[in-house]
């Protein structure tokens, strides 16, 4: 009888290690992208976090002790011998030192932000209740205790007094409102006079290059002027508006002392944030990390670039790929059609498909010089003198902005588009076509109405790519209109509310800019973290919306397909 | 039947076509005529060219890459294959169902308005007028008079046939040709197309082709059997499958090839 139970089959013939490597591969790269992402995750989100603060006694290299406050950062181990190379006093026996990197803050009193302190002549460390940390608007944190709050210069509270710590916080809520009142009337009422003399400066320009005649000028001129006196007048109450503001904000100051005992006066106006960090629950401390993050996100960036927040970046990132798909997608699904549905299928078809999906394999800073060359100097210098010659010296669109910034991103990402629809193109039955052409439709009616549609969810899979390619792209952008600190965003409320000769802020360029060419890298670096997180967050967003909406259109033509 | 015979006029004449793809003849040399207001069913094993011959009605073989054609099909006498003829508008007036439904990516009232809005009908009374009439005429009316603007996706294949075909008559034509449309339906579906066709040969004039040579059988008036391109023989359906006149269609229909 033959025999039926499992044969022996080597392992190797049993097909086994076809399934591990495949298995391994997707193990690796899951593993990759995991370590990628929890490096940033954790980094990042830890960046919020309000951290203890210290305080201790340590040596100086001359042998002098100093008190000390702040954050803990990080600790390193290195040999005794480069300590002592150094300069530090190191008993013989020890081979290894650990050494503690603190953020010190106060760059106002001892100009130094982070330090490295030798673990060798440490006090213990301490945590003392009454210290805070104060987030300023210039030079920096504040680390310290607080003695005493003063309005005008007469004291109000004082660190022991009951309600201290409430009358502190209150205080600083009336000036960060009163600072905010002060930020809008600059932004919005002053922005939109200095526009108005803008335009002023330009009608009359306007004028003189339309050749008009002196009488006409000397006309126009008695005009002009009459309106921006206008206009200054009302510039004049505005500006009185905004001192009135700014003195009140003065009124409070908050003194405090250092932790060797310097004694410091801040007008409240210049603060942004005061945390008790020792003081604090784990509750509040979560709170207090959410409000952070929140303000991460939603606040304009201080110090170039290496404090407040990253909110101008995000617009700007996202508003460049949004305009990037408005062009984009028409170009390239129009082109993916002609190719797929009208084109004379040829060698010279085949040449130009190459050619389109070569494009995707040129580096992107090529991309770059081309949109600086001819987009920016060639397109925008000429469309300046066609259109806006009166601001001319001054560029409009012949310098790099956020159009241009787009459209180069656009030209970067055609190919993906032309490439995904017409897979799509190719995939819809040919009998849902012969359905209506036999319905007496012509080619273009049945291509418009019946085959685009069905083709829509190709598309959007290829703008999916797109826009994940675009919004990790930072090369060519720092050459078409991507800067590190811009004035005002690419929308707002000034006609005409899109201003795509603006140039804009952009995460992959923060990102860079902040972690390389920030004069504080120690500073930099959880900014750095903090910021890629966020890039990949918003990645994320773009692409769930847009997946969502493919995801709806293919239910839709669900069974066209199958 | 072969006393209506008389009064019977010709619809369609096919005369002496020939049908290349390339280099391969696939219809030789064929000649017929078919009547109005009858079914006509064309029967031969695959590859014998019925579905290539109904195509030419209308000239759903020009979006075919080379092929190429010679000689003359009339329709209401003047030549279809002329270089003045619109093929749109020769579309218009000889509808097509395909073998497998085809409906469109809409909703079932639009499915069967399409042919309408392409000819520019906008107002809505009218194109609610037609998609009833039109559903009624295809059978479906009562199953989707509730669902009029649901996808036609939902519906299940002998439905969506029968939307198809409501989608064709929508737009009145002349002649409906039909391409195997029940071959991909269950028996009941199947059924449904085939009282159906009995409806419609009152007002259309219908051509079908089929592998089933009982529902060629049941449902025409006339049956052509081709062979390897030619026409074999194309009389009354009754006389075809009684007492063939040629060999090869005896063979065929008793089932001895195909």
């Amino acid at each position: 009888m033959k025999n039926l139970s499992k044969k022996q089959t080597s392992w190797w013939k049993s097909g086994l290690p076809w399934v591990w490597l495949n298995g391994g591969a997707v193990a690796v790269c899951m593993l990759m992208v995991l370590g990628l992402l929890g490096l940033i995750a954790s980094r990042g989100f830890g960046h919020f976090w309000p951290a203890d603060i210290m305080q201790t006694k340590v040596t100086e290299m001359d042998g002098s002790q100093q008190i000390i406050m702040g954050e803990v950062v990080r600790a390193e181990t290195i040999p005794a011998s480069v300590a002592r190379d150094s300069g530090y006093e190191i008993p013989e026996e020890q081979l290894l030192v650990t050494r503690h990197l603190f953020k010190l803050g106060n760059r106002d009193v001892t100009g130094r932000d982070f330090v490295w302190y030798l673990e060798n002549g440490m006090d213990e460390w301490t945590y003392p209740e009454d210290a805070i940390v104060i987030e300023r608007r210039e030079w920096g944190n504040f680390y310290g205790y607080p003695v005493a709050i003063r309005e005008q210069d007469k004291v109000v509270a004082e660190l022991l007094d009951e309600n201290f710590w409430e009358e502190m916080q209150s205080r600083l809520e009336r000036a960060l409102m009163l600072h905010h009142q002060v930020e809008v009337i600059e932004k919005s009422r002053i922005g939109a006079i200095n526009n108005a003399m803008e335009e002023l400066r330009l009608e009359r320009r306007r004028l003189e290059l339309s050749g008009a005649t002196a009488e006409v000028l000397s006309l126009a001129d008695a005009n002009i002027s009459e309106r921006r006196a206008a206009l200054e007048a009302e510039y004049s109450v505005i500006k009185q508006e905004r001192d009135d503001l700014l003195q009140q904000a003065t009124r409070d100051k908050l003194v405090a002392k250092t932790a060797d005992g310097k004694e410091l006066v801040m007008s409240f106006d210049h603060l942004v944030r005061i945390t008790p960090s020792n003081q604090l629950s784990l509750v509040e401390k979560t709170v207090s990390y959410f409000q952070y993050f929140w303000a991460f996100m939603t606040d304009e960036p201080r110090e170039a670039n290496t404090e407040g927040g990253i909110f101008p970046a995000i617009f700007g990132t996202v508003t460049m790929v949004i305009v990037m798909s408005i062009i984009v997608t028409p170009f390239g699904v129009l082109a993916a059609i002609y190719l797929r549905e009208y084109a004379k299928q040829g060698v010279m078809l085949k040449i130009i498909r190459i050619s389109v999906y070569n494009l995707a394999g040129v580096p992107s800073i090529v991309y770059g010089v081309f949109g600086l060359g001819f987009f920016v100097y060639t397109l925008g210098g000429n469309l300046d003198e066609l259109f806006y010659a009166e601001s001319l010296p001054s560029p409009t669109f012949g310098t790099p902005g956020l159009f241009w910034a787009s459209l180069t991103l656009a030209l970067l990402t055609l190919p993906i588009v032309i490439v995904s629809t017409e897979e799509g193109l190719s995939r819809i039955p040919s009998t849902i076509r012969q359905g209506s052409l036999a319905l007496g439709a012509t080619k273009s009616e049945t291509l418009w109405k019946v085959v685009v549609p069905l083709a829509t969810p190709a598309m959007m899979t290829g703008l999916i790519l797109a826009i994940a390619r675009a919004a990790g792209e930072v090369a060519p952008l720092m050459l078409v209109g991507v800067v590190k600190l811009a004035p005002s965003l690419p929308i707002d409320g000034v006609y005409p509310y899109l201003h795509l000769d603006q140039k804009i802020m952009h995460l992959g360029f923060h990102i860079y800019d902040v972690g390389f060419q920030s004069p504080n890298v120690e500073a930099a670096r959880s900014l750095v973290y903090a910021t890629s997180l966020v890039l990949v967050l918003l990645i994320i967003a773009l692409n769930i919306t847009a997946i969502r909406i493919r995801n709806n259109l293919r239910e839709k033509y669900r069974s066209a397909s199958d | 039947m072969t006393s209506s015979s008389n009064l019977e006029s010709t619809k369609l004449e096919v005369k002496s076509l020939n049908l290349y793809y390339g280099e391969k003849r696939a219809l030789n040399n064929v000649s017929m005529v078919i009547p109005e207001k009858k079914v006509t069913a064309f029967i031969g094993p695959s590859g014998c060219g019925k579905s290539t011959l109904l195509r030419c009605f209308n000239r759903m073989n020009d979006l075919v890459d080379g092929c190429r054609i010679e000689g003359e099909i009339l329709l209401d006498g003047s030549n279809i294959y002329d270089k003045k003829v619109d093929v749109a508008e020769l579309r218009r007036q000889v509808g097509m169902v395909f073998q497998k439904p085809n409906p469109f990516p809409k909703t079932i009232y639009e499915n069967v308005a399409y042919g309408l809005r392409l000819q520019g009908v906008k107002s809505k009374r009218v194109l609610d007028e037609v998609v009833e009439k039109s559903l009624k005429g295809a059978a479906l009316w009562e199953e989707v008079k509730d669902r009029l603007h649901d996808n036609a996706f939902g519906l299940s294949g002998g439905q969506q046939q029968r939307l198809v075909i409501a989608r064709a008559i929508a737009i009145e034509p002349e002649v409906i040709l039909l391409d195997e449309p029940a071959s991909a339906l269950d028996p009941i579906s199947t059924l449904k197309i085939e009282e159906l066709i009995n409806e419609l040969k009152h007002q259309y004039t219908i051509v079908i082709v089929t592998h089933n040579m009982q529902q060629a059988a049941r449902v025409s008036d006339y049956t052509a059997f081709m062979y390897m391109g030619d026409l074999i023989e194309h009389d009354l359906t009754d006389k075809l499958f009684t007492n063939p006149g040629k060999k090869q269609t005896e063979d065929y229909i008793t089932g001895r090839y195909g």
